[in-house]
């Protein structure tokens, strides 16, 4: 399903524009957004509430159709993908970390971790299975049969990354995965995501206003008002 | 291979995972069922009796009344002159007069209650239930000897066990009972009181001397309803088939009474309050979940396969439910089978089935309005915290 990648870069935004609604209550959301981002880097898009940067993530993900402009993730245009198939693109190549967690309460950390494989069509018990491999290499061996109350916000966290990375997805977008962390959680979390996602066939994507964790981006790209404002390459806290 | 048994397993995780909301949701389910099940089996039940005293009466296939009669429970009375004429139909295997009336009986120790005389043919006994619980028919061929059915019995000379001896009051006689039988319980619980013919036609102290209905035997090879027109062609009075009698008892009541529209009203009331709680909670519980189905929806998981989970969750929770509420239901009538207030309510599979319709609509309606929530909602609904 996917196409050439594009060179080395994951995902290129070309003048993408989207608005909400019509007329007087229309809300022009995205102007004209060029952005990239390369493979092996972690590139931040940093920006206020309301600047746009969730509508973006929707777009690159595939969830969302935009207006004008053009979007090539890992070499595929989605908006050329009926439902069903950018769904199907969604499960074998991208990883999601939400904001929420979004960890499904009756599941223990190794169902939910292995959900993507559970989706993709794998036995269960072969899915659960690598989903405790996993969570083992993450250090939460021991926590794989807690359902997600049982468990630190710090390791809920750990599960929905292992989540988001147990199919080897090339890319991985994070919504905000500090904001319901305290700063020390929140910089221990940066620092597995960099040491378990990063890789040089792997683009990960972080949404964020926390200016805390600036430092483990190679790459920032502030938006506001729908528009990037500034992108500058840092080269990440190695 | 590809399988869903993996989205199945996350399905049935989900549903049963929350206890609480997973048994709230069962019960909701099962509360609807028992109520639905229950009022239409009484009401079903409650009409059923209006027809006791037809269905009782075996031997004959055809009831003769006045052209006017609307229901059995209300009588003109005939002259022994229509008995002859109807005998004389061509067709008619035989024909016996059937005395129906109300007498005020009364106990040696001065309990006393209308009660309802029948009045059956003094040579066959016709009308006569068949299933005696003590002595027997030949007891009525004693003088002044009457049957009595259990509602009297036990409200006249207390429980079980039955016994036969014990002397009534019948207007302005004094009877023996010689027998005790099983008949079907009338709409209003009155004892039964059967007699034969010529010695009830003394019990029954005011009420004209003449016979309330002519029963009938059509010849083999004779077709009832053709027997029917025959004896209304011959004889100017009213004849049935003991079926369309008793839908004609049946339909005077619902078109006559409160009855339908009262338990119509109640069965709506238990429809909608079933619709509502298990509506309400099988949406609270999609809503709950709805942003665990957008995360689904966000990984890759097709919105087909999301509502292929939520049907999986709503066939869950109705079989169970459903289940539950009916065996209820059932073991209610079960356990008040020999109460004489709620003998002859049932179960009835009709209802079993149409209640399942019912409970399995409203389901579907909460499964759609809930399915289209989620199919309908922004996917990037996720990213918003």
């Amino acid at each position: 399903m996917s196409g050439s990648d594009n060179g080395r870069v994951a995902v290129v935004c070309r003048g993408v524009e989207k608005a909400f609604g019509t007329g007087n209550t229309r809300l022009q959301v995205l102007r004209g957004v060029n952005l990239e981002a390369p493979y092996g880097e972690l590139t931040f898009l940093l920006g206020p509430s309301g600047s746009g940067k969730t509508t973006l993530l929707s777009i690159i993900a595939g969830l969302l159709k935009q207006d004008q402009g053009g979007v090539q993730v890992l070499g595929q245009d989605l908006r050329k993908l009926r439902n069903g198939e950018a769904a199907l693109f969604r499960l074998r190549n991208i990883g999601f970390v939400f904001q929420q967690f979004n960890l499904i309460p009756a599941l223990t950390a190794a169902e939910n971790t292995a959900v993507p494989l559970l989706a993709a069509g794998w036995k269960r018990k072969a899915a659960i299975g690598q989903a405790r491999e996993f969570l083992a290499d993450l250090g939460m061996a021991h926590r794989a049969d807690e359902v997600p109350s049982k468990l630190s916000g710090g390791e809920q966290q750990r599960v929905a990354f292992a989540r988001a990375l147990i199919q080897s997805p090339k890319l991985v977008i994070c919504d905000e995965p500090t904001s319901a962390l305290d700063g020390p959680t929140g910089r221990r979390v940066m620092e597995l995501l960099r040491r378990i996602a990063l890789s040089p066939d792997r683009a990960v994507l972080v949404v964020t206003h926390d200016f805390r964790i600036l430092e483990f981006a190679d790459r920032v790209a502030e938006i506001r008002d729908g528009v990037i404002e500034k992108v500058t390459t840092t080269g990440g806290a190695r | 291979m590809k399988t869903e048994s993996g989205l199945r397993f996350i399905a049935w995780q989900m549903l049963t995972g929350d206890r609480p909301k997973y048994f709230g949701l069962v019960l909701a389910i099962a509360f609807s069922t028992f109520l639905m099940s229950h009022q239409m089996s009484i009401f079903v039940g409650l009409l059923d009796r209006t027809r006791s005293q037809i269905r009782d009466v075996q031997d004959a296939s055809v009831w003769v009344m006045d052209p006017k009669t609307q229901y059995v429970d209300e009588v003109r009375a005939l002259s022994f002159q229509d008995l002859y004429y109807v005998r004389g139909v061509e067709g008619v295997q035989w024909a016996v007069p059937l005395l129906k009336g109300v007498v005020r009986a009364k106990a040696a120790d001065g309990t006393f209650r209308n009660s309802i005389l029948m009045g059956v043919d003094d040579a066959s006994l016709t009308g006569l239930p068949q299933k005696f619980l003590a002595g027997d028919w030949r007891a009525l061929r004693n003088p002044k000897t009457v049957a009595i059915d259990r509602v009297g019995y036990e409200y006249f000379f207390g429980r079980r066990p039955y016994q036969t001896g014990q002397e009534l009051e019948l207007g302005p006689q004094v009877v023996r009972v010689g027998a005790v039988v099983d008949a079907s319980p009338p709409f209003v619980n009155l004892p039964v009181i059967y007699a034969r013919f010529s010695e009830a036609l003394d019990m029954a102290g005011r009420e004209p001397r003449q016979l309330s209905f002519i029963l009938c035997k059509a010849r083999p090879g004779v077709n009832e309803e053709d027997l029917c027109r025959r004896i209304n062609a011959a004889t100017g009075l009213k004849s049935l088939t003991s079926g369309a009698f008793g839908r004609d008892t049946i339909w005077y009541y619902i078109r006559n009474t409160g009855i339908p529209i009262n338990f119509g009203i109640t069965i709506s009331i238990a429809l909608l309050v079933g619709a509502l709680v298990s509506g309400q909670t099988f949406s609270l519980f999609i809503l709950e979940n709805m942003k665990y189905f957008g995360a689904l929806k966000a990984i890759g998981v097709t919105s087909a396969r999301i509502v292929g989970m939520i049907v999986m969750q709503a066939l869950i929770v109705l079989a169970i439910g459903y289940s539950v509420g009916i065996s209820l239901t059932a073991l209610f009538f079960e356990l008040t089978k020999d109460n004489l207030d709620l003998r002859g309510f049932r179960l009835l599979p009709e209802i079993m089935l149409l209640t399942g319709g019912l409970i399995f609509a409203v389901v579907l309606v909460a499964t759609i309005l809930s399915v289209r929530r989620v199919v309908v909602a922004d996917p990037a609904v996720v990213f918003r915290g």
